[in-house]
């Protein structure tokens, strides 16, 4: 698709923009560095978010692993990360993010305050897709003699998954957004792209042309969500 | 089987507080098909999860066959749960899996090898004749297809006992039937023990061996299904057999005038029998005694083997006073009389 989408990008400089022939490879490289980032950022924040999510419902009074504590204590710092907005958030995590990546420049560096903030978001996404889920699976399963592991792992997760995956979907169309934020501290991507050359330089073609592709990466994104959360529905039916 | 002893359950605590179960006993026999009835809230649905303990009895014990099931630790229950089945009124089957991976399920949780594993599913689907869904997923079943996947999967473990939550509730008549009889082949076949609660009178009648009533978180009785439909000895039990014996009368019956003086006077009446009484020739022998007659308008009897129940709707025709002995004298023979039209009607 990106190699498709360069294809027409050239053209469309070669006819309306002249000598402006570096913008093809610019605008690729960038995009590619959006989509590092945000894919890395969504897979960092599932990781360390799921289980947050599994841990907030099963916590709660009268689940399977009813902790009314650690329920308060988790729930209040997703809420504290959530309402912190992400412009801030990315300063306040700058010397974290040179912790754990050496530097607080470019694309990597980007990935450590993106995760951070998807993190509690995806935490409360993914406990909205398990809660969905009738108690009456999960009483079944007991009855059965499963486990905790057992239903987290053979009812929980698989009758969510549907829910989880549009979840995704949402989760990186947002870091979508968040990466271009970063850009403008200097994360790469599309967003330095369009701050330091459509903003800084009044290059208003490039703004534009960054605003184009990120539309297309958003849709695209979207589809891809939704067709891989209408395949599992299908297969189920 | 099932001992239950003194079970109190508690839900909440101070001003919130809900008495679920208060001092509830019950001795469940090996390889009966028990009943527990009871109108919604009245406790049934806690009482047959207290068994399995999905929920927690405030007070008294639950024996299953010799084991105290509330001193297990929860790999000693876990363990006990695998040879207690359960079936739901919702079914709770699960979306990701097909049918055959369903009932599948209860053998990974008790980690029993692939190859058995898949051998005892195509057996057990088999039992149920849902060989050819296996590989269907349960959105495309019916409610009866998917109860009986529902069974099968309860089956797995081969256990003990089979606890049945309402399982025929979200089920219309003819499904509930053949779901009933697919459990009663399974009790005679496999010599299970099955609990089952339900509000539907039908379901007693049709599948169990004894009943037991609850009423306001206490058994009120308990007996033989027969016994309790030939001699019920609560307003409670009488209320339930009532409800599955057709009460209303036709509208053009209650339209009819009706004369209240003078020697043709008439009066509308219903009578309720329950067992015995129903057998003996009562309206003839009243029609004998007094000088009414009892024009039989409209009826309904139910059988229990061989215990009849029901109604009859009848007009006597006769001086006012006289009928009113005849009344005295169906009431002295034991049965129910409700008088349905009044003076003036």
């Amino acid at each position: 698709m990106l190699a498709i989408s360069g294809i027409n990008l050239a053209a469309f400089f070669a006819t309306y923009l002249g000598d402006y022939d570096w913008v093809p490879a610019a605008v690729l490289f960038a995009s590619w560095e959006t989509l590092y980032m945000v894919f890395l950022s969504t897979a960092v924040s599932y990781l360390v978010g799921m289980p947050l999510a599994i841990i907030l419902v099963t916590s709660e009074k009268g689940h399977i692993l009813e902790n009314l504590q650690l329920n308060q204590v988790l729930g209040s710092i997703v809420n504290a990360v959530r309402s912190l907005p992400f412009i801030i958030l990315l300063i306040l995590a700058i010397p974290f993010t040179r912790w754990v990546v050496g530097t607080s420049i470019g694309t990597v560096a980007s990935i450590v305050p993106l995760s951070l903030a998807a993190i509690p978001f995806v935490a409360r996404l993914v406990e909205t897709s398990l809660k969905e889920i009738d108690w009456g699976l999960i009483e079944a399963a007991l009855s059965m003699g499963a486990s905790n592991w057992q239903i987290i792992t053979k009812v929980l997760l698989p009758e969510a998954m549907p829910s989880v995956v549009l979840g995704v979907a949402i989760t990186a169309i947002n870091l979508v957004g968040y990466s271009a934020m970063a850009g403008v501290l200097g994360g790469g991507g599309l967003g330095t792209l369009a701050y330091y050359h459509g903003y800084m330089r009044y290059q208003t073609g490039i703004m534009w042309i960054t605003v184009i592709v990120l539309i297309v990466i958003v849709q695209g994104i979207q589809m891809l969500g939704d067709k891989a959360a209408g395949r599992i529905i299908n297969k189920r039916r | 089987m099932i001992e239950i002893s003194n079970l109190t359950k508690i839900y909440g605590s101070g001003p919130q507080e809900v008495m679920a179960l208060k001092e509830v006993s019950l001795s469940i026999r090996k390889g009966e098909i028990f009943g527990i009835i009871g109108l919604s809230g009245a406790g049934k649905s806690t009482l047959i999860r207290c068994i399995n303990m999905l929920e927690r009895p405030t007070q008294g014990t639950i024996m299953v066959d010799g084991q105290d099931v509330g001193s297990l630790n929860s790999l000693e229950l876990r363990q006990l749960r695998q040879k207690i089945g359960m079936i739901f009124q919702h079914f709770n089957l699960l979306s990701s899996r097909t049918v055959f991976e369903n009932v599948m399920f209860p053998l990974e949780i008790a980690a029993v090898p692939k190859n058995e594993a898949a051998q005892k599913v195509n057996a057990l689907l088999e039992l149920v004749g849902l060989t050819d869904k296996a590989q269907v997923y349960p959105e495309q079943l019916s409610g009866g297809q998917k109860q009986r996947v529902g069974i099968a999967r309860a089956l797995a473990n081969d256990p003990k006992v089979l606890l049945s939550d309402e399982a025929t509730s979200a089920l219309d008549p003819q499904t509930t039937r053949s779901i009933l009889g697919l459990l009663k082949d399974i009790n005679r076949q496999l010599g299970l023990t099955i609990v089952l609660i339900t509000h539907d009178m039908n379901v007693i009648k049709d599948a169990c061996d004894r009943v037991a009533v609850i009423d306001d978180s206490t058994i009120v009785e308990v007996g033989d299904v027969l016994n309790i439909f030939s001699n019920p000895g609560t307003p409670t039990s009488r209320s339930f057999i009532n409800s599955i014996v057709n009460r209303e009368i036709p509208a053009e019956i209650l339209q009819r005038q009706f004369i209240d003086h003078g020697l043709n006077s008439s009066r509308l009446i219903r009578v309720s029998f329950i067992g015995a009484s129903a057998g003996e020739p009562i309206i003839s022998s009243m029609v004998q005694k007094y000088a009414v007659a009892a024009n039989i308008l409209y009826g309904n009897i139910d059988q229990l083997k061989d215990i009849p129940f029901g109604n009859l709707t009848l007009e006597l025709i006769g001086p006012v006073e006289t009928i009113n002995e005849a009344l005295d004298f169906l009431r002295k023979c034991g049965l129910e009389i409700e008088v349905l039209n009044h003076a003036g009607n």
